[in-house]
């Protein structure tokens, strides 16, 4: 035999998934909630996520380019979920220029300093989004409403979101049977017939995404469902506590960023724990930090600053929540 | 029908690629010569015990067991001994091995080599464990620890649960498989020669569900057997992992760094189990063994019955040599089997297949970096963290490792396999357990 074979450690066989195929899923798990955002937002929808995805690619490449020098990394894709989620989290009708340093901060700030894909502790998007919230309040909290391709970019008719409504409502002093007349029921809360940032409106696309990802087994569920049900019962006990000054639970689960940020944001695995205990930590405080925000805080919104928070955990979260090692209990005398 | 069992924590579904389990096992004609080294088994090399020029017969003891934990080695065929030199085996390194040149196929006296079932036993516990030891069995799902061994019981320990391993869960293997089918009546024997030996009244035979052939043939078999039974497993990898598949039938979990004894169980491979029927009612020792040659691109995808100590050459001729395209040649499954460097070495104890893998599958993917995906924990059947395991062995942090139990890892592959940035978890957790365990062995000094 004068042929040269490979000889390799096992294993010898390798399963099909690829960080590629991963993204992908991704993607196309957004893809309802990007069409729903377009249906109701039109061509503002188109611009921001057009805007949001390019920058990032971009900035990617000239950053890997020429600070790096190294391999690269524009093709694994996530620099362009990067771009739809950071989309997804702003207002339909923002100036091109503040996208644009969106997805510089995102990818640059957010990603590329800590060394790129895997190293970064927060959340590229939505470090650039609270970037953005916190540098330009204004610009960032002005919604237009959603009538589709019937109004312009940037002389769009705009108005408040549901949050924003209770928030101002409350502060006035009003009863929540007041408020309510004011804010848009649950079927159009469901279908995300409401003013908002481009992606989080639509809670049937979001959901059917976060089917598709549990389906393809992307995701697990622990994470989604521990916010979700951190949100529901810790507005819950409120809402019964005080039904005249609070939300009832379903309002907050679909109004705001929480189904996004709960499918979407928070599931990202560079910055969340990684065994299911240390994720319904994270979960469960990303919960109870939104609701706090929202119920005490100044901002009507808590989901981006939650997540934020809880990313700062994750490392301690991993340090101290092991997986249960095989054989730990004796279970046999 | 019962449910499905399996073990539940992490494992992974590669694709099966039972390419030969439809092949019956054929007898492979006889090699010229013959390669059998003196260390096939776990524990110490036996000692040789004929020279150059010596004339021995098929069955007669070659080499005989060093210590408690090493294993009788015999002659494969009938001939002279050529010399007795180091030539690598399977793992690449160079073991001392004895070379006999066949003559004819002489065999010694006293060996049954009729076909007819002997179910009679009449050995008792001690004399069918003193056989084992004679014969020269060890386990033979790969991992050769020699069988007497297992079945002398620590003192304070006790069995009552005697489970015959029929898994064969890595993909492409068929060589359980095919023996079951074709001798079943004689396994069932063997186990009930490991029951005597253990004094229990429990046996358990595991099979996954993709042999759904081979359980139903040991329904049949067991009808008025009341002590032994099957059962259907769901096909996951790694069930035929002694404490995965423990776990799986009977919901034991043996503690860390222990062994089945711990929880009560033992645990044979059934192709050792029709050894050691073999070994008693034939008294004959272990000198040939099924192995599997498959791979997509072979004519015929077999099962041979295989003397110990053929090249594996011999094998790939016998199913039309190797093919244009070999990328790599693996002894064993594809998911913990050895890649070799040539096809010179020779069939060993512990030898379950030979794979042929092409070209175009043989090469490692790019590593990208980690993504935290968590992946290669949820798969780990001993509920590691793979990925941390790695990064501490790159930074050489010895005590984390140790604390992270990395002495606990099987070595499955499962992390490997699932990485979607294809990183070489397993090439550096076997790295850092190697330095882990070299620590650990010097600070009991």
């Amino acid at each position: 035999m004068n042929k040269l074979i490979t000889v390799a450690p096992s294993p010898h066989v390798f399963g099909e998934q690829s960080v590629k195929k991963i993204m992908l899923g991704v993607i196309i798990a957004l893809t309802p909630a990007l069409f729903c955002s377009v249906y109701y937002f039109g061509w503002g929808a188109i611009i921001v996520t057009l805007v949001s995805v390019i920058s990032c690619l971009i900035t990617e490449f000239l950053i890997q380019k020429f600070l790096l020098k190294g391999n690269l990394t524009i093709t694994d894709g996530t620099a362009i979920v990067t771009g739809l989620l950071l989309a997804f989290n702003l207002p339909g009708n923002l100036p091109v220029w503040i996208i644009i340093l969106g997805a510089v901060v995102s990818i640059g700030v957010g990603k590329m300093t800590f060394g790129g894909l895997g190293n970064n502790p927060f959340n590229p998007a939505l470090v650039g989004r609270v970037f953005l919230m916190i540098s330009f309040p204004v610009q960032m909290t002005t919604w237009p409403l959603p009538l589709g391709f019937k109004t312009g970019y940037a002389d769009a008719v705009t108005g408040a979101t549901p949050l924003g409504i209770l928030k101002e409502g409350l502060r006035n002093g009003d009863q929540m049977s007041q408020i309510m007349e004011e804010l848009p029921g649950y079927k159009d809360l469901f279908y995300g017939h409401i003013g908002g940032s481009i992606g989080e409106m639509a809670a049937i696309a979001l959901l059917l995404g976060m089917l598709y990802l549990l389906v393809k087994k992307i995701i697990t569920w622990h994470i989604p469902i521990s916010i979700m049900l951190t949100i529901v019962l810790f507005t819950g006990i409120l809402w019964l506590v005080n039904p005249e000054k609070n939300a009832d639970p379903l309002f907050h689960l679909l109004s705001g960023g929480i189904l996004l940020g709960a499918i979407f944001m928070a599931t990202d695995y560079v910055t969340s724990p990684m065994t299911p205990a240390g994720m319904w930590i994270f979960g469960i405080g990303i919960g109870i930090i939104t609701v706090l925000i929202r119920v005490f805080g100044a901002y009507p919104e808590g989901v981006s600053f939650a997540i934020l928070i809880m990313n700062a955990f994750v490392p301690l979260i991993n340090r101290y929540v092991k997986p249960k090692r095989f054989g730990e209990k004796i279970d046999y005398e | 029908m019962e449910a499905l069992k399996t073990f539940k924590k992490g494992g992974v579904h590669p694709p099966e690629n039972k390419l030969s389990a439809g092949a019956p096992i054929r007898v492979l004609p006889l090699p010229d010569q013959v390669y059998i080294p003196i260390s096939q088994h776990l524990g110490a090399p036996a000692e040789a015990k004929v020279d150059k020029g010596d004339v021995v017969k098929t069955g007669q003891l070659i080499a005989s067991l060093h210590g408690f934990v090493s294993a009788n080695i015999h002659s494969s065929v009938s001939g002279k001994v050529q010399k007795i030199d180091l030539v690598p085996d399977s793992s690449g390194y160079k073991r001392t091995t004895i070379i006999i040149k066949a003559e004819g196929d002489e065999w010694m006296n006293g060996i049954d080599r009729s076909p007819e079932i002997n179910p009679v036993i009449t050995a008792s516990p001690e004399e069918i464990r003193k056989k084992i030891m004679e014969n020269g069995i060890v386990g033979l799902g790969g991992a050769t620890f020699p069988s007497h061994v297992k079945l002398s019981l620590p003192r304070g320990k006790k069995v009552d649960t005697l489970i015959i391993n029929g898994v064969e869960c890595e993909p492409y293997l068929t060589a359980d498989h095919r023996l079951m089918l074709e001798k079943g009546p004689e396994i069932v024997v063997g186990i009930k020669l490991l029951m005597k030996v253990l004094g229990v009244s429990r046996g358990m035979i595991g099979i996954e569900h993709n042999k759904p052939d081979a359980i139903e043939q040991f329904n049949q078999i067991l009808e008025g057997e009341p002590d032994i039974s099957v059962h259907a497993l769901k096909v996951k990898y790694p069930q035929g992992g002694e404490k995965q598949l423990i776990k799986a039938l009977i919901n034991r979990e043996v503690p860390a760094r222990g062994l089945p004894i711990d929880v009560g169980a033992i645990v044979h491979n059934v192709g050792t189990t029709f050894a050691v029927y073999e070994a008693i009612q034939k008294n004959k020792p272990l000198i040939e063994r099924v192995v599997t040659v498959t791979g997509y691109n072979l004519q015929n995808p077999s099962n041979y019955l295989v003397r110990i100590g053929t090249p594996v050459s011999k094998l790939v001729e016998a199913v039309g040599g190797l093919p244009e395209d070999t990328g790599k040649i693996i002894s064993g499954g594809p998911m913990m089997g050895k890649a070799l460097s040539n096809t010179d070495v020779p069939v060993v104890k512990g030898t379950t297949g030979i794979l042929i893998i092409p070209e175009n599958q043989s090469r490692r993917k790019n590593i990208h970096p980690c993504i935290r995906c968590a992946k290669c924990i949820s798969v780990c059947p001993q509920g590691l963290e793979p990925y941390l395991l790695m990064a501490m062995t790159q930074k050489e942090m010895l005590e984390n490792l140790e604390m992270n139990n990395i002495m606990d890892c099987i070595e499955c592959g499962s992390c490997s396999y699932i990485c979607p940035s294809n990183r070489p978890l397993l090439d550096y957790i076997r790295l850092g357990k190697t330095t882990v365990g070299k620590m650990i062995s010097t600070r009991k000094n």
